[in-house]
């Protein structure tokens, strides 16, 4: 009985130990909170080891991915280096609070009206984001919301104050309380309406019969900025090399290289920095 | 069905192909779940042994936290531990958030109750002649509380599979404390959750598989162990 | 000259308001066979377990060999007396460590125990079964074992609380032969509860017959069982009470 009890605690121990680590250590790595739409979007697959290269491998880019609201707390309890959201009003207030500094727009990408081919409330024929929402209202069409406060589901809550609509405790209106993926789910097994940021969709158009009712209105935009966490509010931040990564990918190599990035061969983001 | 099917083909090719950065997910997912039960058996079982064998004022309102915390809801654990690490917080100065370390302290509170609770279940249901008897041979109170947890070994394992079966499956804490850092901070749970995010189904379901595949290993070597007593 | 192993004067134990045994004062005469004897529920048990220092008598005082029982001399006692339960209670584990428990908290050398565990087993009748685990024993063979585990430790005082009460007769008649070959090998005091007055007649030198936790009658075994003094001992004799 001891001596087996021995070998599982050595057993243990082996597991705890810390395992050799394989990438080089000098390294500094900074933090980045983000959303996990856009990690999900795979875009910063791309950039990060573009940007690892272009510095040499001395800084590396730790990838915090949570919803828009928590990556914003966690720089202001001072727990990354970076912020790359797309919450603009919440961005700005940031900045204004004296967490941010150096905020600057990097991409855009768009939101999309999705529903079933039989298009019940004509959203089709709709001309404004406004009008294809009041449509749906009107017809008392299912929509899924996220309901879950995602940027994605702040947008969609702007809509619908717009378009003079209060949809919260109608009965044709859900909300899933999820993520994108699964809310997609939930509107495709229910025929509903949804709004859905274009990443999400073009990752899932081959697995759902939902399809594209209206797009390109400019009030369905999505921008995303970046901006590092202040120094002077927090001193022990990597602000020289966060500094470095906004340097980055503001620059003419990384805006091309978001510009380039499709997903089944379309394009997703569109850069917003070329005029810097 | 049809994605089930998916899933487990994946995962039979995610264990032939087996690359560096999955080896990487499964043994941090290993590293941090078998530490916590370690730390979390050292604590619990002392704590749960306690109270079984000793009565003291506090007594049962200890136990009565014991029971309620095994409920505890792994993101309220996380969220605690995150707020306690985060730099603005009282350890901020440790730099522990965001690091397997961080992992480890938020899956001890949660499998510490755990195993102390069963511990405690264990040890007040062995023979109270077995401590006598004990005693009576020349035990002091000591020797004493070890004959009786050696008498309740096989159920205080039990309480400790209970811990790991908690720890291995555990999303919830290691996410807000972790962050699912690629490369440092990702567990199999925490993938299952990406990829789940991001579509792929049977992806994530082939991991849940593994995951569950390597659970059943690490039990089956607690059972053979266990099962040396019946 | 008579040495007394054991004294207890003015013992009484309350359990909450309950009084089990009230004011008993008794001697135990070193290398004798004592039988407390008395129907179920009379407080035995519970003397058994005071004298054992399993339990804190309420008052009184209990001396061993002219020891004052405090907290210092308490180890030391400890190691002298030891008791047998009604139940084995056997520690889930073999046979042989089982016996060598009380001898490996002594610090006894290993090979010292290997030969002192041998030695009780074979007293016992249980010699060959070191290696079996204790749970697949019968009720006699585990009862018989629990005693070697008590013998093991060569204790000066031994107490037994009906230890035969779930036995076979054939395992009781064992354990009896047993008990008379440690007092006559040695020299261990016995103090032994039991409601069976065949047993307390075939095995005991002395007699202390106790009722309501009182101490009724103390007598030699032949004088108790043939010119017994009180009325309630000559009406549990007569067995009027089964």
């Amino acid at each position: 009985m001891k001596r087996i009890a021995l070998f599982w605690i050595a057993v243990c121990i082996l597991f705890s130990m810390p395992l050799p680590s394989v990438s080089a250590e000098d390294a500094v790595r900074i933090r980045m909170a983000s959303t996990t739409s856009t990690q999900n979007s795979g875009l910063l697959d791309v950039l990060f080891p573009a940007f690892e290269k272009a510095t040499g491998g001395r800084i590396k880019v730790d990838l915090i991915a949570v919803g828009t609201g928590q990556a914003l707390e966690i720089a202001e309890r001072g727990d990354a280096d970076l912020v790359f959201v797309h919450a603009p009003e919440l961005e700005e207030e940031f900045v204004k609070n004296g967490f941010g500094v150096n905020r600057h727009p990097v991409m855009h990408n768009d939101f999309v009206v999705l529903g079933p081919a039989s298009d019940p409330a004509g959203v089709k024929d709709a001309h404004t984001a406004i009008d294809a929402f009041q449509a749906i209202a009107k017809q008392k069409a299912l929509f899924i919301s996220r309901g879950d406060r995602s940027g994605t589901h702040l947008k969609e809550l702007a809509v619908w104050d717009k378009a003079g609509v209060n949809p919260k405790g109608e009965a044709w209106y859900i909300e899933a309380g999820s993520g994108m993926a699964a809310a997609l789910r939930v509107a495709e097994e229910k025929r509903a309406y949804t709004l859905s940021d274009r990443g999400t969709y073009l990752n899932y158009r081959t697995r759902i019969s939902l399809g594209i009712l209206f797009q390109g209105d400019p009030a369905l935009y999505n921008p995303y900025g970046i901006m590092a966490v202040n120094p002077k509010r927090f001193p022990h931040v990597h602000y020289k090399e966060a500094m470095r990564f906004i340097e980055w990918i503001l620059s003419p190599e990384a805006q091309s290289l978001i510009a380039s990035y499709q997903i089944n061969g379309e394009q997703l983001f569109y850069p917003d920095a070329r005029g810097n | 069905m049809n994605l089930l099917c998916h899933g487990v083909q994946d995962a039979v090719r995610l264990i032939l192909s087996l690359d560096r950065s999955l080896l990487d997910i499964l043994l941090l997912s290993l590293r941090v779940s078998c530490t916590s039960v370690l730390f979390g058996a050292l604590i619990g079982i002392s704590l749960g042994s306690l109270v079984g064998l000793r009565h003291f004022p506090g007594r049962d309102v200890i136990i009565t936290l014991l029971n309620t915390f095994m409920g505890l809801p792994p993101v309220a654990v996380g969220l605690m531990v995150y707020l306690l690490l985060s730099r603005s917080g009282p350890f901020g100065v440790l730099g522990l958030l965001y690091t397997p370390a961080a992992m480890i302290i938020a899956q001890t509170l949660l499998v510490t109750p755990i195993i102390a609770a069963l511990t405690h279940a264990a040890v007040t249901g062995v023979d109270p002649l077995i401590g006598d008897a004990a005693k009576s041979l020349g035990a002091d109170s000591l020797y004493q509380g070890f004959a009786v947890l050696r008498e309740s070994r096989y159920a205080i394992l039990a309480g400790v599979i209970a811990g790991f079966g908690r720890a291995i499956g555990e999303v919830g804490a290691v996410m807000i404390v972790g962050g699912n850092i690629t490369g440092s901070t990702r567990t199999m749970t925490t993938a299952m959750v990406l990829e789940t995010g991001m579509g792929n189904f049977e992806l994530a379901l082939a991991l849940g598989i593994l995951l569950l595949m390597l659970a059943f290993l690490v039990n089956m070597g607690l059972h053979l162990l266990q099962g040396r007593g019946y | 000259m008579m040495t007394h192993a054991l004294q207890i004067q003015d013992l009484r134990k309350c359990y909450g308001g309950l009084e089990v045994l009230s004011g008993c004062s008794l001697e135990f005469e070193a290398g004798k066979v004592h039988v407390l004897l008395g129907p179920n529920g009379v407080g035995k048990t519970t003397l058994l377990r005071i004298l054992n220092l399993l339990e804190e008598p309420t008052e009184g005082v209990i001396q061993f060999n002219g020891f004052k029982e405090d907290g210092q001399d308490g180890s030391l006692i400890r190691r002298e007396i030891t008791m047998v339960f009604q139940r084995p209670a056997l520690f889930k584990t073999t046979v042989y460590r089982n016996v060598a428990y009380g001898l490996k908290l002594r610090k006894v050398s290993r090979e010292k125990i290997r030969e002192r565990v041998g030695e009780v087993l074979d007293l016992v009748g249980m010699s060959g079964c070191a290696g079996r685990e204790a749970r697949t024993l019968s009720a006699g063979e585990a009862q018989r074992v629990a005693l070697a585990r008590a013998l093991a430790v060569r204790p000066r005082i031994l107490f037994l609380d009906e230890p035969t009460a779930n036995l076979d007769p054939y395992n009781a008649r064992k354990v009896e032969e047993i008990i008379l070959e440690i007092k006559s090998r040695d020299q261990t005091t016995i103090l032994l509860a039991t409601h069976n007055l065949f047993q307390a007649q075939r095995i005991s030198d002395r007699v202390v017959f106790l009722y309501a936790g009182r101490v009724v009658e103390t007598a030699d075994t032949r004088t108790f069982f043939e010119h017994p003094k009180e009325e309630l001992s000559r009406q549990f004799i007569r067995g009027e009470w089964i």
